[in-house]
């Protein structure tokens, strides 16, 4: 017997689309949080060069690595929104 | 004993345990008691997200960390943001769509597997007691200066009132926890980040005028012969000692003992005074000369010798805007004092020293003072293991993962991930104010720099150090009960009820549950008193990794790779928790808590990160290809349950 969830979930259609666009926003910020690592790295005095404001790239980037993760979420979840509203049937306008 | 912070803590601690006993009523059926009956709105679970995850690691550790390493602290606070978005982007929705109460029900959906029962059941109990350990710890730091009671009633105290939350109302008590604490943590450390920067930076920090600001010695000295010579003739050199790469110094000024930090700068021989912990063999304690007591502590420490290099009163800033706070600390003309601990015997006694360190403002704001960016290659992949931990690490968190199925749907799921970023990307930010505030402002403890939030806090007044310390109280209490949910879950549920068959009913499983909970509970507190004094964030780092190798190569692959096996995904947990531990306890860090060199641990590096996770995706692809003929193989990648 299989196992199933606390709350059954009906069919939805907007799914494909949601993880399509998870994956690929997901794979752009793996790339921006790479770049930091990446610069730490190999180009590391550059995190002590003032960049923004009189403060330096490592707290420009890092303050930035934690507002584009914010902003990215708000457009995903616009996305799936806009796409499980223009297929009828998606569950997404709940919650 | 200031009774002020005793107050609110007794009252914050009543209205909890209030709280508890009024949901239980809400907790006599399982989906209740671990789910809490999957009817939280996503704005409440957004937030409780939010208290689950900012723990005694992220409050007290990060800041504490920041307070001594600068950046270095910080790094932690950027990779435990950016896991939110692997949990938001790749496995909210469809863990979500695919569990009921536990992570391994997610991973076990499609295969009905008692090895992935066993297997996920392990883990998730192998992780929370890893993620325990530091919240328990945490827990014994706070209670000292609170209440004035050893670090192992501070530990009881914890597990004994969040095995009564856990045991009275599972998953409802601990939501509504979590939500209240993750609210006032976010709002209390605005106030105490608000405070800072009105506050601004001096050479010569006072803690708002209560503790004088304290001014050690400097002596100049010449060597004759290779004799030190002080210049000022009331010291007596009584001789050195090299340890860890210092010249120390013991010397005598009216019978009293000092120890100094030799240095040669611009030819000239210069002593720093050093603070100290002397234990004889009888236990007897001094401390910097004189005997230990409530009125000779170890002094906070913590300060900038120049601020854009001026000093004195000519250095004082005044009230500073956000950035111009960050500007002037990594100003290249900014110099900041911090204290580097050294142990080492000395004429029959053990020596604990803190030795002063002078280091650029443009040096501590930015990564390498504890993780050596530039250092050897070895130091280098061991930045890059923790990295990779936290990003891929929050995602396969057991604890965070239950609070999917605390909500009706799968995008009220998303929409609490979202909700949860917005104000855990907020916090993380406040640290590097809160870490840099306490590291200027002379009120870190050299021995544990877990409390330079809370004593941050108290520089600014009695309330806000009681309200604050209450705050990080509940801090350990929301995420401890999330732990020990997720916890019982795998041992009622996961073990007792799937795994070994046993044909619970409802109330039955919710009994095992409460009887688990009692038992992680005393897991956690035994665990608790053993790691005293450990930084937290360290240790939730290491928990991290563990996550991240024995959990996220079998969700992402369930996920996206429809070849996976029931056995793959065994094989790849089996393999991930036992690589990154093997790594972790055979580790440098390890080492020196086993009071043993660190050059005598046989794996380099403290981070396992960049070997075990990749080993945990290896392991799963080759199994589930041999495996393939088992017919176990998953067919409906995403996770689409239809």
């Amino acid at each position: 017997m299989l196992h199933e969830p606390a709350a059954r979930q009906g069919h939805d259609p907007a799914s494909r689309y949601k993880t399509r666009l998870g994956v690929w926003m997901f794979l752009v910020y793996a790339l921006i949080y790479a770049g930091f690592v990446g610069i730490n790295l190999l180009w590391p005095s550059a995190m002590g060069s003032t960049v923004l404001m009189g403060l330096n790239l490592a707290v420009v980037y890092g303050f930035g690595l934690i507002v584009i993760a914010l902003i990215l979420a708000v457009i995903y979840n616009s996305a799936c929104v806009k796409e499980e509203k223009r297929l009828e049937g998606g569950r997404g306008g709940e919650g | 004993m200031d009774w002020m912070p005793v107050i609110i803590f007794i009252a914050f601690v009543g209205a909890v345990l209030g709280m508890s006993f009024y949901f239980a009523r809400k907790a006599r059926s399982a989906a209740g008691y671990y789910a809490a009956g999957g009817n939280i709105h996503w704005s409440v679970n957004g937030i409780a997200f939010a208290g689950d995850y900012l723990s005694a690691a992220s409050f007290l550790g990060i800041c504490g960390m920041i307070a001594t390493a600068g950046y270095d602290g910080f790094l932690y606070s950027i990779g435990y943001l950016a896991g939110w978005i692997v949990a938001l982007f790749v496995v909210a929705e469809p863990m979500k769509r695919l569990g009921k109460y536990t992570f391994t029900d997610a991973l076990d959906a499609r295969f009905n597997s008692k090895g992935i029962q066993l297997a996920a059941a392990i883990s998730t109990l192998v992780v929370s007691i890893f993620y325990l350990i530091p919240q328990m710890v945490g827990a014994g730091v706070l209670v000292t200066p609170l209440l004035g009671l050893p670090h192992a009633v501070g530990v009881i105290m914890v597990g004994g009132i969040v095995i009564i939350i856990v045991a009275t109302a599972g998953m409802t008590s601990t939501t509504y926890v979590q939500f209240i604490k993750g609210g006032l943590l976010v709002v209390f450390s605005t106030i105490v980040v608000v405070a800072v920067l009105v506050r601004g930076l001096t050479t010569e920090p006072d803690q708002g005028g209560k503790v004088p600001f304290h001014k050690y010695a400097t002596v100049l000295a010449t060597e004759a012969d290779g004799a030190l010579v002080p210049e000022d003739p009331a010291w007596q050199v009584q001789g050195t000692k090299d340890v860890a790469g210092l010249t120390l110094v013991r010397a005598t000024r009216d019978g009293r003992d000092y120890w100094f930090k030799k240095s040669v700068k611009d030819g000239k021989t210069i002593l720093d005074e050093c603070q100290y912990q002397s234990v004889g063999t009888e236990g007897e304690t001094i401390i910097n000369g004189a005997p230990a007591s409530p009125e000779n502590p170890l002094r906070q420490v913590g300060n900038l010798e120049s601020v854009e290099g001026r000093k004195g009163s000519e250095a004082a800033t005044g009230s500073v805007g956000p950035f111009d706070f960050l500007a002037k600390i990594g100003s290249p003309d900014t110099l900041v004092k911090t204290w580097k601990m050294v142990k080492f015997e000395d004429q029959g006694r053990k020596l604990t020293l803190y030795a002063p360190s002078y280091t650029s403002g443009q040096k501590i704001l930015k990564p390498g003072q504890k993780f050596k960016v530039e250092g050897t290659p070895l130091e280098r992949l061991d930045f890059i293991s923790l990295m990779l931990a936290l990003f891929l690490g929050t995602a396969a968190l057991p604890h965070i993962l239950i609070r999917y199925y605390t909500v009706a749907t799968p995008a009220a799921a998303r929409k609490s991930t979202i909700v949860a970023i917005a104000a855990i990307g907020f916090f993380y930010i406040l640290t590097l104010f809160m870490g840099l505030g306490a590291m200027t402002s002379a009120v870190v403890n050299p021995a544990d720099n877990n409390m330079s939030a809370p004593l941050l806090a108290r520089s600014f007044g009695t309330l806000l150090f009681a309200v604050i310390s209450a705050i990080a109280f509940a801090t350990v209490l929301g995420t401890v009960s999330g732990l020990i949910v997720a916890a019982s879950g795998a041992v009622a549920h996961d073990l007792m009820d799937r795994f070994m068959g046993l044909g619970m009913t409802d109330r039955s499983k919710v009994m095992a549950g409460k009887i688990a909970a009692f038992a992680v509970g005393i897991v956690a507190i035994i665990l608790g008193i053993l790691f005293q004094g450990v930084n937290v964030t360290f240790l939730v780092g290491l928990a991290f990794a563990v996550a991240a190798s024995a959990n996220l190569p079998s969700i992402l692959m369930l996920l996206f790779w429809k070849k996976t096996t029931a056995k793959g995904i065994v094989a790849s947990i089996l393999v991930g928790i036992v690589v990154s531990i093997g790594i972790i306890l055979f580790s440098p860090d390890l080492y020196e808590l086993y009071g043993r060199q660190r050059s005598e641990a046989p794996i380099p590096f403290a981070n396992p990160g960049l070997f075990s996770i990749p080993a945990s995706f290896l392991t799963l692809v080759v199994v589930s290809l041999m495996t393939q003929k088992s017919g176990n193989a998953g067919s409906n990648p995403g996770g689409h349950v239809e």
